[in-house]
């Protein structure tokens, strides 16, 4: 079929069941954008390139779809970096599709181009130029197939406009051909049976479960494991919600401001069995002493993540949820006794007892941690939680029970201030039936603040939930208490009137300055259906306890005793 | 202990980028590094040597491994491994050294190219070892200039 180059970039995007997009026009992409005019494609406009690549994060993350955002050559493209580094720590399944300059004026520092292949080499999974227009019916091909195979991440396709304009002949390829690319997906029967083995004999075993449990779908398989041995379950930041907190097994997140039983359970036990997840200085802290009595089983899509940081007795190299389905069929010819773990979630009962969630509570302030746990109650648990970066990003990982994968986003790696509420945009275009919510920072919101406008634009009813302490507060933190409470430039009360801002975009705004109004500021934009901006003026100075100073131990922790 | 990598990548463009900066970004440094198309046009090779106490090999290979274009890595084994590095050294040399350096280079069996008043050209092929050596004896002569293309090298035998 004879097309257009910017049609068959169209044609392709339906081809790999692309339904919704996020971007910015520009010079160079006009073409591409002409084609889109008329195409089924949901296309939804952003009022800043960055954003687009945290909507499609966002989208990609709530629905497991792969997420795209195009932007034009030069700056367009420059703005989307942050949000393809994003994805790439978080390993987010994304296409990210930039305009570039006519391909003869390549490498002539012409009007608005940046060599964005280069710039991004090293934040992408892979990425492409095209040079020769009958290249792109292969090329989005690829392009899709290696962002959500393997171990997922972004892709970046860069489009000459000449190619754009060029009529190809359009044949979608059936397969791909990528002979250096080939993921590993199922485990070696050998490692799996010695898993089982050390799992079944382990006393005092602890699942350590990350985002590749999110990726591979694997959350009723990990649920299975634990219950079959009985072994409790501790997840990270990516992991939050495959297993559910509500119940006794679970440890909730480990780590810098993991919970006080998560650490000491890992930190004393005789096996840990690590499931996608890859030992981030976030979550061992010293490496020396982190789990020392613990053998050490490793489940991970990617090979260069085994040993790199923890050495490694069993390692697994395969999906997570083909692991744990032939794991568990091993385990289960070994039948495994459940009373063997009983003395030590009787240890971690009592870690629990002494060592609880907690923060004390005010009679009328307004507690930071109140206002997540409120979004809990109101919500019944079942949102899709979005956070910023910073106290407010702890906050909502530690007072939010999480129960179900792909309902907490947060940007885990790469730690992205102005990350959530693009993303809570683009999960709520994915999953429009449920209730999004930005637990935000009033500085995190403030650095793409601008999106107000998209989501009135598509009425886009998600919910930002400010916990406004006038503070780049993580930072305001770390000042109070490592460098004697200088802080410098940590303060940020001069800010907007948040619901009045809101109001002027067209979004629903209110201000909360008192604890019993929480609630009802809730229900109110639940019920609004538009987007909302709830600003909760919280306690200014509250910290995130527990929290393990950096390069310490895990168990070395400040606050969170009884 | 010195690791000799033998990477077969896709002939594309970018593709050297991709895995010199793959280097950098992972605080890996590489020794020496050659490129050469193989007797596949699509498919080049990439003999690159590192030091594998200051980097577990490992950890480099398997990160090499990830690259889209990368199709396979061998870390040769020196005992089944032939491995050669071409060196262009240009030398002092009046009418006084010429001959001295003429008999250094037919020693070693290396090639003089090129005779100029003040100095001259020597072409050396062999191990690391030998061309050190050769140079260690040049050196009093005086060398102006050394060119090395970094070892290739392949594996013995019908593998």
């Amino acid at each position: 079929m004879l097309l257009k180059g910017s049609e068959a970039i169209v044609r392709a995007l339906a081809d790999e069941g692309v339904r919704d997009i996020f971007g910015l026009p520009g010079g160079v992409v006009i073409p591409l954008y002409d084609a889109l005019y008329e195409s089924k494609i949901n296309h939804y406009l952003v009022r800043h390139e960055q954003a687009a690549a945290h909507a499609a994060d966002g989208y990609a993350r709530a629905t497991g779809r792969t997420g795209v955002c195009i932007a034009t050559s030069g700056p367009g493209a420059t703005n989307l970096v942050t949000g393809i580094a994003n994805a790439y720590m978080d390993s987010t399944p994304m296409v990210a599709i930039t305009g570039q300059v006519r391909s003869g004026l390549i490498g002539t520092d012409g009007f608005q181009e940046a060599d964005i292949t280069g710039i991004t080499q090293p934040i992408v999974k892979h990425s492409y130029l095209i040079k020769d227009p009958n290249d792109i019916p292969r090329i989005f091909r690829e392009a899709f197939y290696i962002a959500a195979s393997g171990r997922p991440g972004p892709v970046v396709i860069d489009i000459p406009v000449d190619m754009q304009l060029a009529e190809i002949d359009y044949q979608r390829p059936e397969r791909v051909n990528l002979p250096g690319y080939k993921p590993t997906l199922k485990g070696n029967r050998k490692q799996v049976k010695a898993a089982a083995k050390l799992i079944v004999a382990a006393e005092r075993p602890v699942i350590y479960a990350g985002g590749g449990v999110v990726s591979s779908g694997a959350e009723k398989e990990l649920r299975q494991l634990a219950k079959l041995v009985q072994a409790p379950v501790t997840t990270t930041l990516m992991g939050l919600g495959t297993f559910p907190e509500t119940d006794r097994l679970s440890l909730g997140m480990l780590g810098m401001h993991g919970t006080g039983y998560a650490n000491y359970a890992v930190t004393h036990s005789d096996l840990l069995v690590a499931v996608g997840a890859r030992f981030d200085d976030r979550v061992t802290g010293k490496l020396a002493t982190f789990a020392r009595e613990a053998k050490k089983i490793h489940i991970d899509l990617d090979p260069a993540e085994i040993s790199k940081n923890v050495a490694i007795d069993v390692p697994i190299v395969g999906d997570a949820r083909n692991v744990l389905r032939d794991l568990i069929a091993e385990i289960k010819k070994l039948k495994p006794s459940k009373q063997r773990t009983r003395p030590w979630l009787k240890q971690i009962d009592d870690w629990k007892q002494s060592h609880p969630l907690t923060y004390k509570e005010l009679k009328r302030d307004i507690m930071p941690q109140f206002v997540v746990e409120e979004i809990y109650r109101v919500t019944r648990g079942k949102a899709v939680i979005v956070t910023e970066v910073g106290q407010n990003q702890m906050w909502a990982a530690l007072f939010y029970q999480h129960t179900k994968g792909r309902n907490f986003i947060s940007s885990g790696g790469l730690v992205t201030m102005g990350f959530g509420f693009p993303a809570s945009i683009g999960a709520k275009v994915g999953r429009p039936r449920d209730i999004v919510i930005d637990i935000a920072g009033d500085g995190s919101f403030q650095m793409n603040i601008q999106e107000l406008a998209t989501a009135v634009n598509y009425e886009i009813p998600v919910i930002v939930a400010i916990l406004n302490n006038g503070y780049l507060g993580m930072v305001r933190q770390w000042q109070e208490l490592f460098w004697n409470k200088r802080y410098s430039e940590t303060c940020i009360d001069c800010q907007p009137d948040f619901a009045r801002l809101a109001e002027a975009y067209g979004a629903l705004g209110i201000t909360v300055t008192d604890k019993k109004d929480v609630a009802e500021a809730l229900e109110t934009a639940i019920a609004a259906k538009r987007p909302a901006v709830l600003d909760f003026r919280v306690r200014r100075e509250e910290n995130v306890f527990p929290m393990v100073p950096a390069g310490k131990s895990i168990t070395e922790m400040i606050g969170g005793q009884k | 202990m010195k690791h000799t990598l033998s990477v077969l990548v896709e002939n594309k463009p970018g593709v050297l980028s991709r895995v010199a900066g793959l280097f950098s970004r992972r605080g890996f440094n590489i020794d020496s590094l050659a490129v050469g198309v193989t007797e596949n046009p699509d498919v080049s090779r990439m003999t690159i040597t590192v030091d594998g106490k200051e980097h577990p090999i490992e950890q480099v290979t398997k990160q090499l491994h990830k690259l889209i274009n990368v199709i396979k890595i061998t870390d040769l084994d020196p005992v089944n491994t032939v491995a050669r590095e071409l060196a262009l050294i240009k030398v002092k040399s009046d009418a006084g050294s010429r001959g001295e350096i003429m008999q250094i280079a037919e020693i070693f069996r290396a090639n003089i190219l090129d005779v100029a008043r003040n100095t001259m050209v020597l072409e050396i092929t062999g191990t690391t070892e030998k061309i050190d050596a050769l140079l260690q004896l040049l050196a009093p002569q005086g060398v102006v200039e050394i060119v090395r293309t970094g070892r290739i090298a392949i594996e013995r035998g019908a593998k």
